[in-house]
């Protein structure tokens, strides 16, 4: 087995995931991005195992890459509950999850009873509806 | 180059477009589905790399639970179901960072391994893990559980109707429960 290749795979899909989370607009499709960079670590983190073994038999613990991909599952698991949850409460008060339209101070008024995004920035600047506001008027 | 190798090299593939589909889509649904297929190949490279359990966790937890969780979130946020032109913000610095740390990562890995060859060794199944975990990293495994339990408790915290509202919009205390 060439340890090469499922590190670069790795570098590849952090990049992936790097290029996701800056690029996407959409909360959850950002979620999706950090999804892959934890999933890149993973990986290294089991082929690392694989290939330092000889060293990690050495010290009395050959499966730490393993256990350490099972824990990063673990608290990727939780991180993505907190988040939905956050997501979902931002969709509700907002009516949209575009991260980049997210008023870091009070909002002056917020509408979100019919839907229609009436939401005003502290700096007065009428936040852009996501896609996700305007396909319910739709529905 | 060995079978091991081609089975590598075929699902790194396969996980890096599905990846790059993720992050390039412009239907959200689809997005998500996308992740599934880069999940799944990355289980058939613990497979293959031997890390028996982490693959069938991988296969339980990401594709079973975390996209289930994540295509909910879209359908509760009302996605359409169609193309969204307004998905994505300017790409030049999303390409710059993340070109620039998956080229950088990746061409320390190839200058530190090469096409150097190791052999498998005993494959990570349910007891070796079950050994280790269970031998070695009691404490670390018990916080773990720790965290789950703050991480249940902060999702219902955080998803409480009457929290983070204003406070003409706060709902009686009737429905406060609820």
């Amino acid at each position: 087995m060439r340890p090469v290749i499922p590190y670069v795979v790795a570098a590849a899909l952090f990049g992936i995931g790097a290029f996701g989370v800056l690029r996407r607009r959409h909360a959850i499709l950002l979620l999706m991005a950090v999804e892959l960079m934890l999933n890149a670590v993973n990986l290294i983190l089991v082929t690392a195992a694989t290939t330092v073994r000889a060293a990690l038999a050495a010290v009395g613990t050959p499966y730490t890459g393993h256990v350490f991909a099972l824990f990063v599952i673990v608290i990727a698991a939780a991180e993505l509950g907190v988040g939905l949850a956050i997501v979902l409460q931002l969709f509700r008060l907002r009516a949209s999850v575009a991260v980049d339209t997210v008023p870091l101070s009070e909002p002056a008024e917020v509408e979100v009873a019919d839907g229609v995004p009436g939401t005003v920035d502290g700096d007065g600047v009428p936040a852009v509806p996501g896609r996700v506001a305007s396909g319910e008027a739709v529905a | 180059m060995t079978a091991a190798d081609a089975l590598l090299l075929g699902l790194g593939a396969v996980a890096v477009g599905a990846a790059l589909a993720v992050v390039t889509t412009r239907h959200v649904v689809r997005s998500g589905l996308y992740l599934v297929v880069a999940l799944a190949a990355l289980a058939g490279m613990y497979l293959v790399l031997t890390a028996e359990l982490v693959a069938w966790v991988q296969v339980l937890i990401y594709v079973g639970a975390v996209v289930v969780l994540l295509l909910f979130a879209i359908m509760l946020t009302r996605a359409p179901t169609g193309a969204s032109p307004d998905l994505d913000r300017p790409a030049w610095p999303a390409l710059l960072i993340g070109g620039g740390a998956g080229l950088g990562l990746a061409a320390l890995f190839v200058d530190a391994y090469r096409w150097t060859t190791v052999s498998f060794g005993e494959p990570g199944g349910v007891r070796a893990l079950g050994d280790e975990i269970f031998g070695n990293w009691v404490l670390p495994f018990e916080v773990l559980s720790i965290l789950l339990l703050a991480a249940l408790v902060g999702a219902v915290a955080v998803s409480r109707t009457d929290s983070g509202s204003p406070p003409d919009q706060r709902s009686g205390p009737e429905e406060a429960g609820t």
